[in-house]
């Protein structure tokens, strides 16, 4: 499309002066860096055309990463969105750009990750035309969104942008779609002042009604056996430091689901792992047990709580979530609370401190509960037989912690070694463990690594990922290298689809339906190929060696361990079992 | 209760492009039915008022609210069941009348059920009818038996007898409480 005089004009602009009017590319872009982004993911295409165009003039403003497909580009933006907590940016031309980005926008939707998500679009004069790479993106998109949007003036640009990230990043936080058609992106305009945002309907809660937190604080004052449930709320808001407190004060067990992982330090003497499908025995018996469930930041999701009528069935439930639709959606709350996690936790701090006798009496009274716990985890500690010819992968994950320190951040895939590594590998913090947990994509671990890698270059990030996963998005090897990242890359190599083979074993009498992956790319070369290093372990007497050379080495490097392929992860809820009801191994 | 009961949600939403289409996508994604639908705006013409019929046991609709009040641009979502409020639905059914003898059985429940007659045809009639959703299928099954050749309901609307004063805000012209604008949803 040829530019009018006037956008010429407009895009000869450099980023020392900003023009009274501006193409809407341009608005585009000044509207994202007004909003704090330093880093965008995507990939160009005919419909993003002149925002690229305006890109390549935004200079060090505003950095873009080069993806290899639109999915590892939102992945990353995920990761980049995990790990720092702020907005990930994508952006992607319209149709098939758009599609491949679903994936992702579906997983951070479940995982409530605070993304916006820029999409090109025709023409508005060829909308529904079925236009070249024309695609219903805004359509697609609806369910999968906290909000989408499609700009139909250069005027609304600048305004949507800032109401879309403030939809991301408040309340339930979520991914907002922005789609863009190009001719909109070549009109000219000024550049508008913040507006004040209007939305009459959207009002998310902060702070919990004083009278049901000392609701709250009563009945977990009161209770003989009190679990602290806890999950990505507590990451998202920020209070780890309040449920530290809190847990302390009151000397109650904690569980985090997957998505807490790193919410409450693991190894931490009120710590009880990770709870659910294959939570620890303990974590899942105390649950089980408890007489009063705090549940915090969490959504009562079916691999958290098993069957339903045989959850937690003794226990008073006091739910705290921000999204007022997760409470009593799965589980009824005897008391539930629309808040923010932080919020509601310091409220409950607070009011404690003017509790007549802290801490204390209910401490003493939680000793036979304790005790109790004890008990469980001395029956059924985590464990595997090491072997001398084989590596066991919970031998790989504890030997990850070993020698990380429990520090890294580290993103997954799905399967087996996502669940290996929540009950072997300690998180010490938030925002060190990105996983895909609601969703279950895979493919997702290496690009969140790669995009919280190029948030943090000084940190140690890994990806620790299948070789099923890995090969969805090994592409993004390209992009790991072309930016001098120094990401890791740990394969627990099983040469197949280790969670669906477990199944298949268990559950469909060893009929192995395609799990094998019978053929697998040598990742030491594919790793070279991609001007990456690689390193293998095939014997558990290389195991530590290859992982701290690798760790040590520079740049970006595959360390290809090959793990033994018949271990099943246990323990394990069966489906359709109650959380106590545990097949230990 | 575990009853699937009938109920009659009241929603008031931002009169933006495609905020029907995320009403009705969520009921269709989680699995809610819709029994009628209707729409159409309010007294300000930036602000619509859909009245949604569901069934579902008492768990279902509190889910079903809380998922619609969550939308971005939706004001404010009622559950008039149970509530003081007026229902209404309307109904054309095209009657077949083409002996003299069916023309005066219909004529003779249109009398005595108070109905319009909105169109007289050589060999039927259309008859326009309104009522609760009740008394519509009793009419229409009373006006089987002739034939029926085409027939369309409404689906169901209602008011509050007594709105809440966010309700009034929003829908209403009268301002009980100005400083307060357009209040929001109740978060």
């Amino acid at each position: 499309m040829p530019l009018a005089t006037e956008d010429r004009e407009a895009a000869k602009t450099t980023t020392s002066e900003v023009p009274a009017k501006m193409r809407g590319a341009r608005i585009l872009l000044e509207a994202l860096v007004r909003e704090g982004v330093d880093t965008v993911f995507g990939y160009p295409g005919g419909a993003v055309l002149h925002i690229y165009d305006e890109l390549a003039r935004m200079g060090p403003r505003l950095r873009h990463v080069l993806a290899r497909h639109e999915q590892g580009a939102i992945h990353m933006a995920e990761g980049y969105s995990k790990a720092t907590g702020k907005v990930g940016v994508v952006l992607v031309t319209s149709g098939p750009g758009a599609t491949n980005t679903v994936t992702g926008i579906a997983n951070a939707y479940i995982d409530s990750t605070p993304l916006v998500i820029i999409t090109g679009q025709v023409p508005r004069k060829m909308i529904g035309t079925d236009a070249f790479q024309e695609v219903d993106t805004v359509g697609i998109t609806r369910p999968c969104t906290k909000y989408n949007y499609m700009v139909r003036t250069v005027e609304e640009l600048a305004p949507i942008v800032q109401e879309a990230f403030y939809l991301a990043r408040t309340g339930r936080p979520g991914p907002v779609l922005i789609d863009v058609p190009k001719d909109v992106t070549a009109e000219t305009a000024a550049f508008p002042p913040p507006a004040e945002i209007r939305l009459p309907g959207y009002k998310p809660s902060l702070a919990a009604e004083p009278k049901q937190i000392e609701e709250a604080l009563d009945k977990v004052l009161a209770a003989k056996r009190p679990v602290l449930y806890v999950g990505g709320g507590v990451i998202h808001s920020g209070a780890s430091e309040e449920l530290f407190e809190l847990a302390e004060a009151l000397h109650i067990p904690v569980t985090p689901t997957l998505m807490g992982l790193g919410c409450f330090p693991a190894g931490h003497p009120l710590s009880l792992g990770m709870l659910g499908m294959h939570g620890t025995y303990w974590a899942n018996m105390a649950v089980s047990g408890s007489d009063l469930l705090l549940a915090v930041g969490v959504r009562f999701d079916d691999r958290v709580t098993g069957r339903l009528d045989t959850f937690a069935t003794g226990a008073e439930i006091v739910h705290i979530d921000v999204d007022d639709s997760s409470l009593s959606k799965n589980v009824r709350a005897h008391c539930a609370i629309v808040a923010d996690a932080k919020t509601a936790l310091r409220q409950m701090l607070d009011a404690l401190r003017l509790r007549p006798s802290p801490a204390a009496p209910s401490r003493r009274n939680l000793d036979e509960w304790w005790q109790q716990i004890a008990v469980w985890k001395a029956h059924a500690p985590l464990a595997y037989k090491a072997s001398r010819d084989v590596i066991k992968p919970q031998q790989l994950c504890e030997e990850l912690e070993r020698l990380t320190g429990g520090t890294a951040i580290i993103a997954t895939d799905v399967g087996q070694h996502q669940m290996w590594l929540a009950q072997y590998y300690g998180f010490r913090g938030p925002r060190q463990n990105l996983t895909s947990g609601g969703l279950g994509a895979m493919g997702y671990g290496f690009p969140a690594a790669l995009g919280a890698q190029l948030a943090f270059p000084d940190r140690q990030v890994i990806a620790f990922v299948g070789d099923g996963g890995f090969q969805m998005t090994a592409q993004e090897l390209a992009t790991a290298v072309q930016y001098r990242t120094n990401t890791k890359i740990i394969i627990m190599n099983n040469n197949s689809l280790g969670m669906v083979r477990q199944w298949q074993e268990i559950f469909y009498d060893r009929n192995y339906s395609h799990v094998d992956m019978e053929w697998t790319p040598d990742f030491l070369k594919l790793a070279e190929a991609y001007g990456a290093t690689g390193l293998r372990a095939r014997y558990p007497s290389e195991l530590s060696s290859v992982l701290e050379r690798g760790l040590a080495t520079p740049g970006v490097v595959v360390m290809d361990i090959i793990v033994e392929v018949e271990e099943n992860v246990f323990p394990m809820v069966p489906p359709g079992g109650g959380i106590a009801d545990m097949v230990l191994g | 209760m575990n009853l699937k009961m009938r109920h009659t949600l009241s929603i008031v939403v931002e009169n933006h492009y495609g905020e029907l289409a995320r009403i009705v996508g969520l009921f269709g994604a989680r699995g809610y039915n819709i029994e009628s639908l209707t729409v159409a705006e309010t007294l300000d013409p930036a602000i619509s008022c859909v009245t949604l019929v569901t069934s579902g046991d008492d768990r279902t609709i509190e889910q079903i609210v809380k998922q619609v009040n969550k939308l971005v641009r939706v004001l404010h979502v009622s559950d008039l069941t149970g509530s003081a409020h007026f229902e209404r639905e309307m109904v054309l059914v095209n009657v077949r009348t083409e002996s003299s003898s069916a023309l005066q059985t219909v004529l003779g429940l249109v009398a005595q059920d108070h109905l319009r007659v909105a169109e007289v045809m050589d060999d039927g009639l259309i008859i326009e009818a309104t009522g609760e959703w009740k008394e519509i299928n009793t009419l229409i099954a009373r006006l089987v038996p002739f034939g029926i050749r085409h027939i369309v309901r409404t689906g169901t609307v209602a008011v509050w007898k007594q709105p809440s004063e966010e309700v009034t805000n929003l829908v209403g012209n009268i301002q009980k409480s100005p400083s307060e604008g357009r209040a929001g949803k109740v978060a």
